[in-house]
């Protein structure tokens, strides 16, 4: 098993590695200068030439790309071309926000979904099983975007019940802590910066999870269905056992090996739709801020983020491969080495 | 069965009487046939088939002109002149998503068009050859999948330039490792059937035996992936749209409607109910055809 993780793990880096050539070769090499677009169109050429000069952009292409790489293995990925700040003190500034949403997102998801994908596979064909199925289908045909605008009509503008952007009233914000508005208000015992807090998070998260939890619902629909339909069921039922612990403890554990690994990959790609979620919640996380970089030519930091959301991307399919084996010990890792 | 069996094999018998070839028209007449029995599935295909119609009787069937604007007209509300009332501009809303479902199902089709051409070259070439070729081919597919596929289409679209064309290269780009893993898979399930070794063994070339061999057995589970890989391709199209990214002013696009319109989010939210919506229809009709194909070819998913 310990072989297998560092063989995985030793695995990644050449994919981090060729994940760093693409970024690199589509910023650097296919984009239009940068300089232009940072300094203005009014710059002379003496004031551009000594911008370039300054940020290393002269070197030959390999040059930057051996420098980019050596800051990146300690952590340093440069300086904003627009702040100057280093860059992993901007991600670090905005990366509790992304996270924070996401996990709220998936949890959101994954408990609903479940809900309704196992009691959909339990009373199959039902209208709660044809409702659940036609939501989990809108649910994946819906963009996010659109989802959160309607999210915002319903319950910002018609109802008034919750806001319809940012983390919290700024009145009420936190300073230092974790950058977890959740955890900080929670430690420093402000409860009604926490209750704000949370009335924040509930519509983007829910706009951000709903297409995970559609695919949840899904997917623990048809699991169960093939749980339930396995000869230990029959035996457990025909043992007497009670037909709600046959589907918590026989059908629901089972089907939840699958369902597993498809949270996991679900709360990757989450990372993908927090760019188009925190445009509608001007919500203040990674994603709504990596898109405003590619458009400004930031190239630094846009280098940074796509490397660390393609880290944290991989590192999550490894944990679910391996969580995935460890649910089930049917599975053998030499198998899936081959 | 060893190469050397199969020689023989072939050389003793005729190889018309030793290897019965599937042909994939019967094939796809048997998905067609399952797929008739799918109502979600043919719901899906009306909806498609109006979509087009409605695309390509655009400029019959607008009301107005979808680009004029009459700032007099500006907002106006849902009501009998105006079926889906007026945006900012004064421009009619059912005129500019009629014409937005033009963009919308080109960039959607040529994009997986994009996709699926090269997806399918590379995914047969690292399936076919194994080796080195498979391994720099997909281990290349693994570093694109690490990356969020909407943040490299709009990295893309920054080194590209904005513009519609410029999107369709930057969706189909995104995907195409989707579908070289799917060719690859489907291509190494097959490649040891006897009949591939048969064609390779009377000396058809690589090229014909990928062509002509294995893609048409392979070619239901590309036709599955391409319907479902239409609506995402609309999904990132509308998404590129809301970020500004998408289509030059004043074309109309949907996702640029949604983007543009988000300041008037409480004074005229219906300038966002109907282009979403239309997006909405167009993602669920190639869904539900997608979903229907998957289960005619998978009788295990059929039975669920």
């Amino acid at each position: 098993m310990l072989k297998y993780i560092v063989k995985r793990i030793l695995m990644l880096i050449p994919v981090l590695l060729g994940v760093s050539v693409i970024v690199f070769l589509i910023m650097r090499v296919f984009s239009p200068d940068p300089a232009p677009i940072v300094l203005g169109q009014h710059a002379t050429a003496e004031t551009v030439e000594k911008w370039r000069e300054a940020n290393g952009l002269n070197s030959p292409i390999y040059i930057q790309y051996f420098d980019f790489i050596k800051g990146a293995v300690t952590g340093d990925f440069g300086t904003s071309y627009y702040t100057k700040t280093p860059v992993m003190k901007e991600i670090m500034s905005r990366f509790p926000a992304t996270i924070e949403l996401a996990i709220a997102a998936i949890i959101l998801a994954s408990i609903i979904g479940i809900l309704i994908g196992a009691i959909s596979a339990v009373k199959k064909n039902s209208i709660f099983d044809n409702s659940g199925m036609i939501l989990a289908l809108i649910g994946v045909s819906m963009p996010i975007f659109w989802l959160g605008i309607l999210l915002i009509i319903l319950f910002s503008g018609i109802l008034h019940i919750l806001p319809s952007g940012s983390r919290i009233d700024p009145l009420l914000q936190p300073y230092g802590g974790t950058g977890f508005y959740m955890i900080d208000t929670l430690v420093s015992g402000d409860m009604e910066a926490f209750v704000d807090a949370v009335k924040h998070l509930v519509l983007p998260a829910l706009a951000l999870g709903m297409y995970s939890m559609a695919i949840i619902t899904r997917m623990t629909r048809s699991s169960m269905l093939d749980t339930l339909n396995q000869d230990y069921i029959r035996t457990a039922r025909a043992k007497g056992i009670k037909d709600g612990r046959v589907i918590t403890h026989h059908a629901l554990r089972n089907a939840m090996i699958p369902v597993t690994t498809v949270i996991g990959l679900q709360l990757g790609s989450l990372l993908g739709g927090a760019v188009l979620t925190e445009t509608v919640f001007s919500w203040p996380g990674i994603g709504h801020y990596t898109v405003e970089c590619i458009l400004k030519s930031d190239f630094p930091v846009v280098q940074g983020i796509v490397l660390l959301i393609a880290c944290i991307f991989v590192l999550i399919n490894l944990v679910v491969d391996i969580f995935y084996a460890f649910l089930d010990p049917r599975i053998k890792f030499s198998k899936k080495e081959a | 069965m060893k190469l050397k069996d199969l020689k023989a094999d072939v050389e003793e018998n005729s190889l018309q009487q030793a290897l019965p070839l599937e042909k994939p028209e019967s094939r796809l007449k048997e998905m067609w046939e399952a797929l008739r029995e799918n109502n979600a599935a043919v719901v899906g295909l009306c909806i498609i088939l109006f979509l087009i119609l409605v695309a390509i009787l655009a400029p019959l069937i607008m009301p107005y002109d979808p680009n004029l604007s009459d700032m007099s007209k500006s907002f106006l509300k849902p009501g009998p002149d105006h079926w889906f009332g007026t945006d900012q501009l004064g421009r009619d809303i059912l005129s500019r998503i009629i014409s937005g479902a033009r963009i919308s199902l080109t960039v959607g089709l040529s994009a997986v068009v994009i996709s699926l051409t090269i997806g399918v070259v590379l995914g047969s070439i690292a399936g076919y050859f194994g080796g080195k070729a498979d391994i720099i081919i997909m281990r290349f597919m693994d570093m694109m999948l690490a990356i969020p596929s909407i943040l490299l289409a709009i990295a893309f679209m920054a080194a590209l330039g904005k513009g519609i064309d410029k999107a369709v290269i930057a969706i189909g780009l995104v995907s195409i490792p989707e579908y070289a893993r799917i060719v690859r898979g489907s291509i190494l399930s097959v490649k040891e059937n006897d009949y591939v070794q048969a064609a390779r063994v009377i000396g058809n070339k690589n090229s014909r035996i990928i062509f002509k061999h294995i893609l048409p057995n392979v070619l239901s589970s590309i036709v599955v992936r391409a319907t479902l890989g239409i609506s995402t391709a609309v999904l990132d199209t509308a998404a590129l749209g809301f970020l500004g990214l998408g289509v030059q002013p004043p074309v109309a696009e949907w996702g640029d409607m949604l983007g543009r319109a988000r300041g008037f989010i409480f004074t005229a939210p219906y300038t966002l109910i109907f282009p979403g919506l239309a997006i909405t229809i167009t993602v669920l009709a190639f869904n539900l055809l997608g979903d229907g194909l998957r289960d005619a070819l998978d009788p295990k998913s059929r039975k669920n």
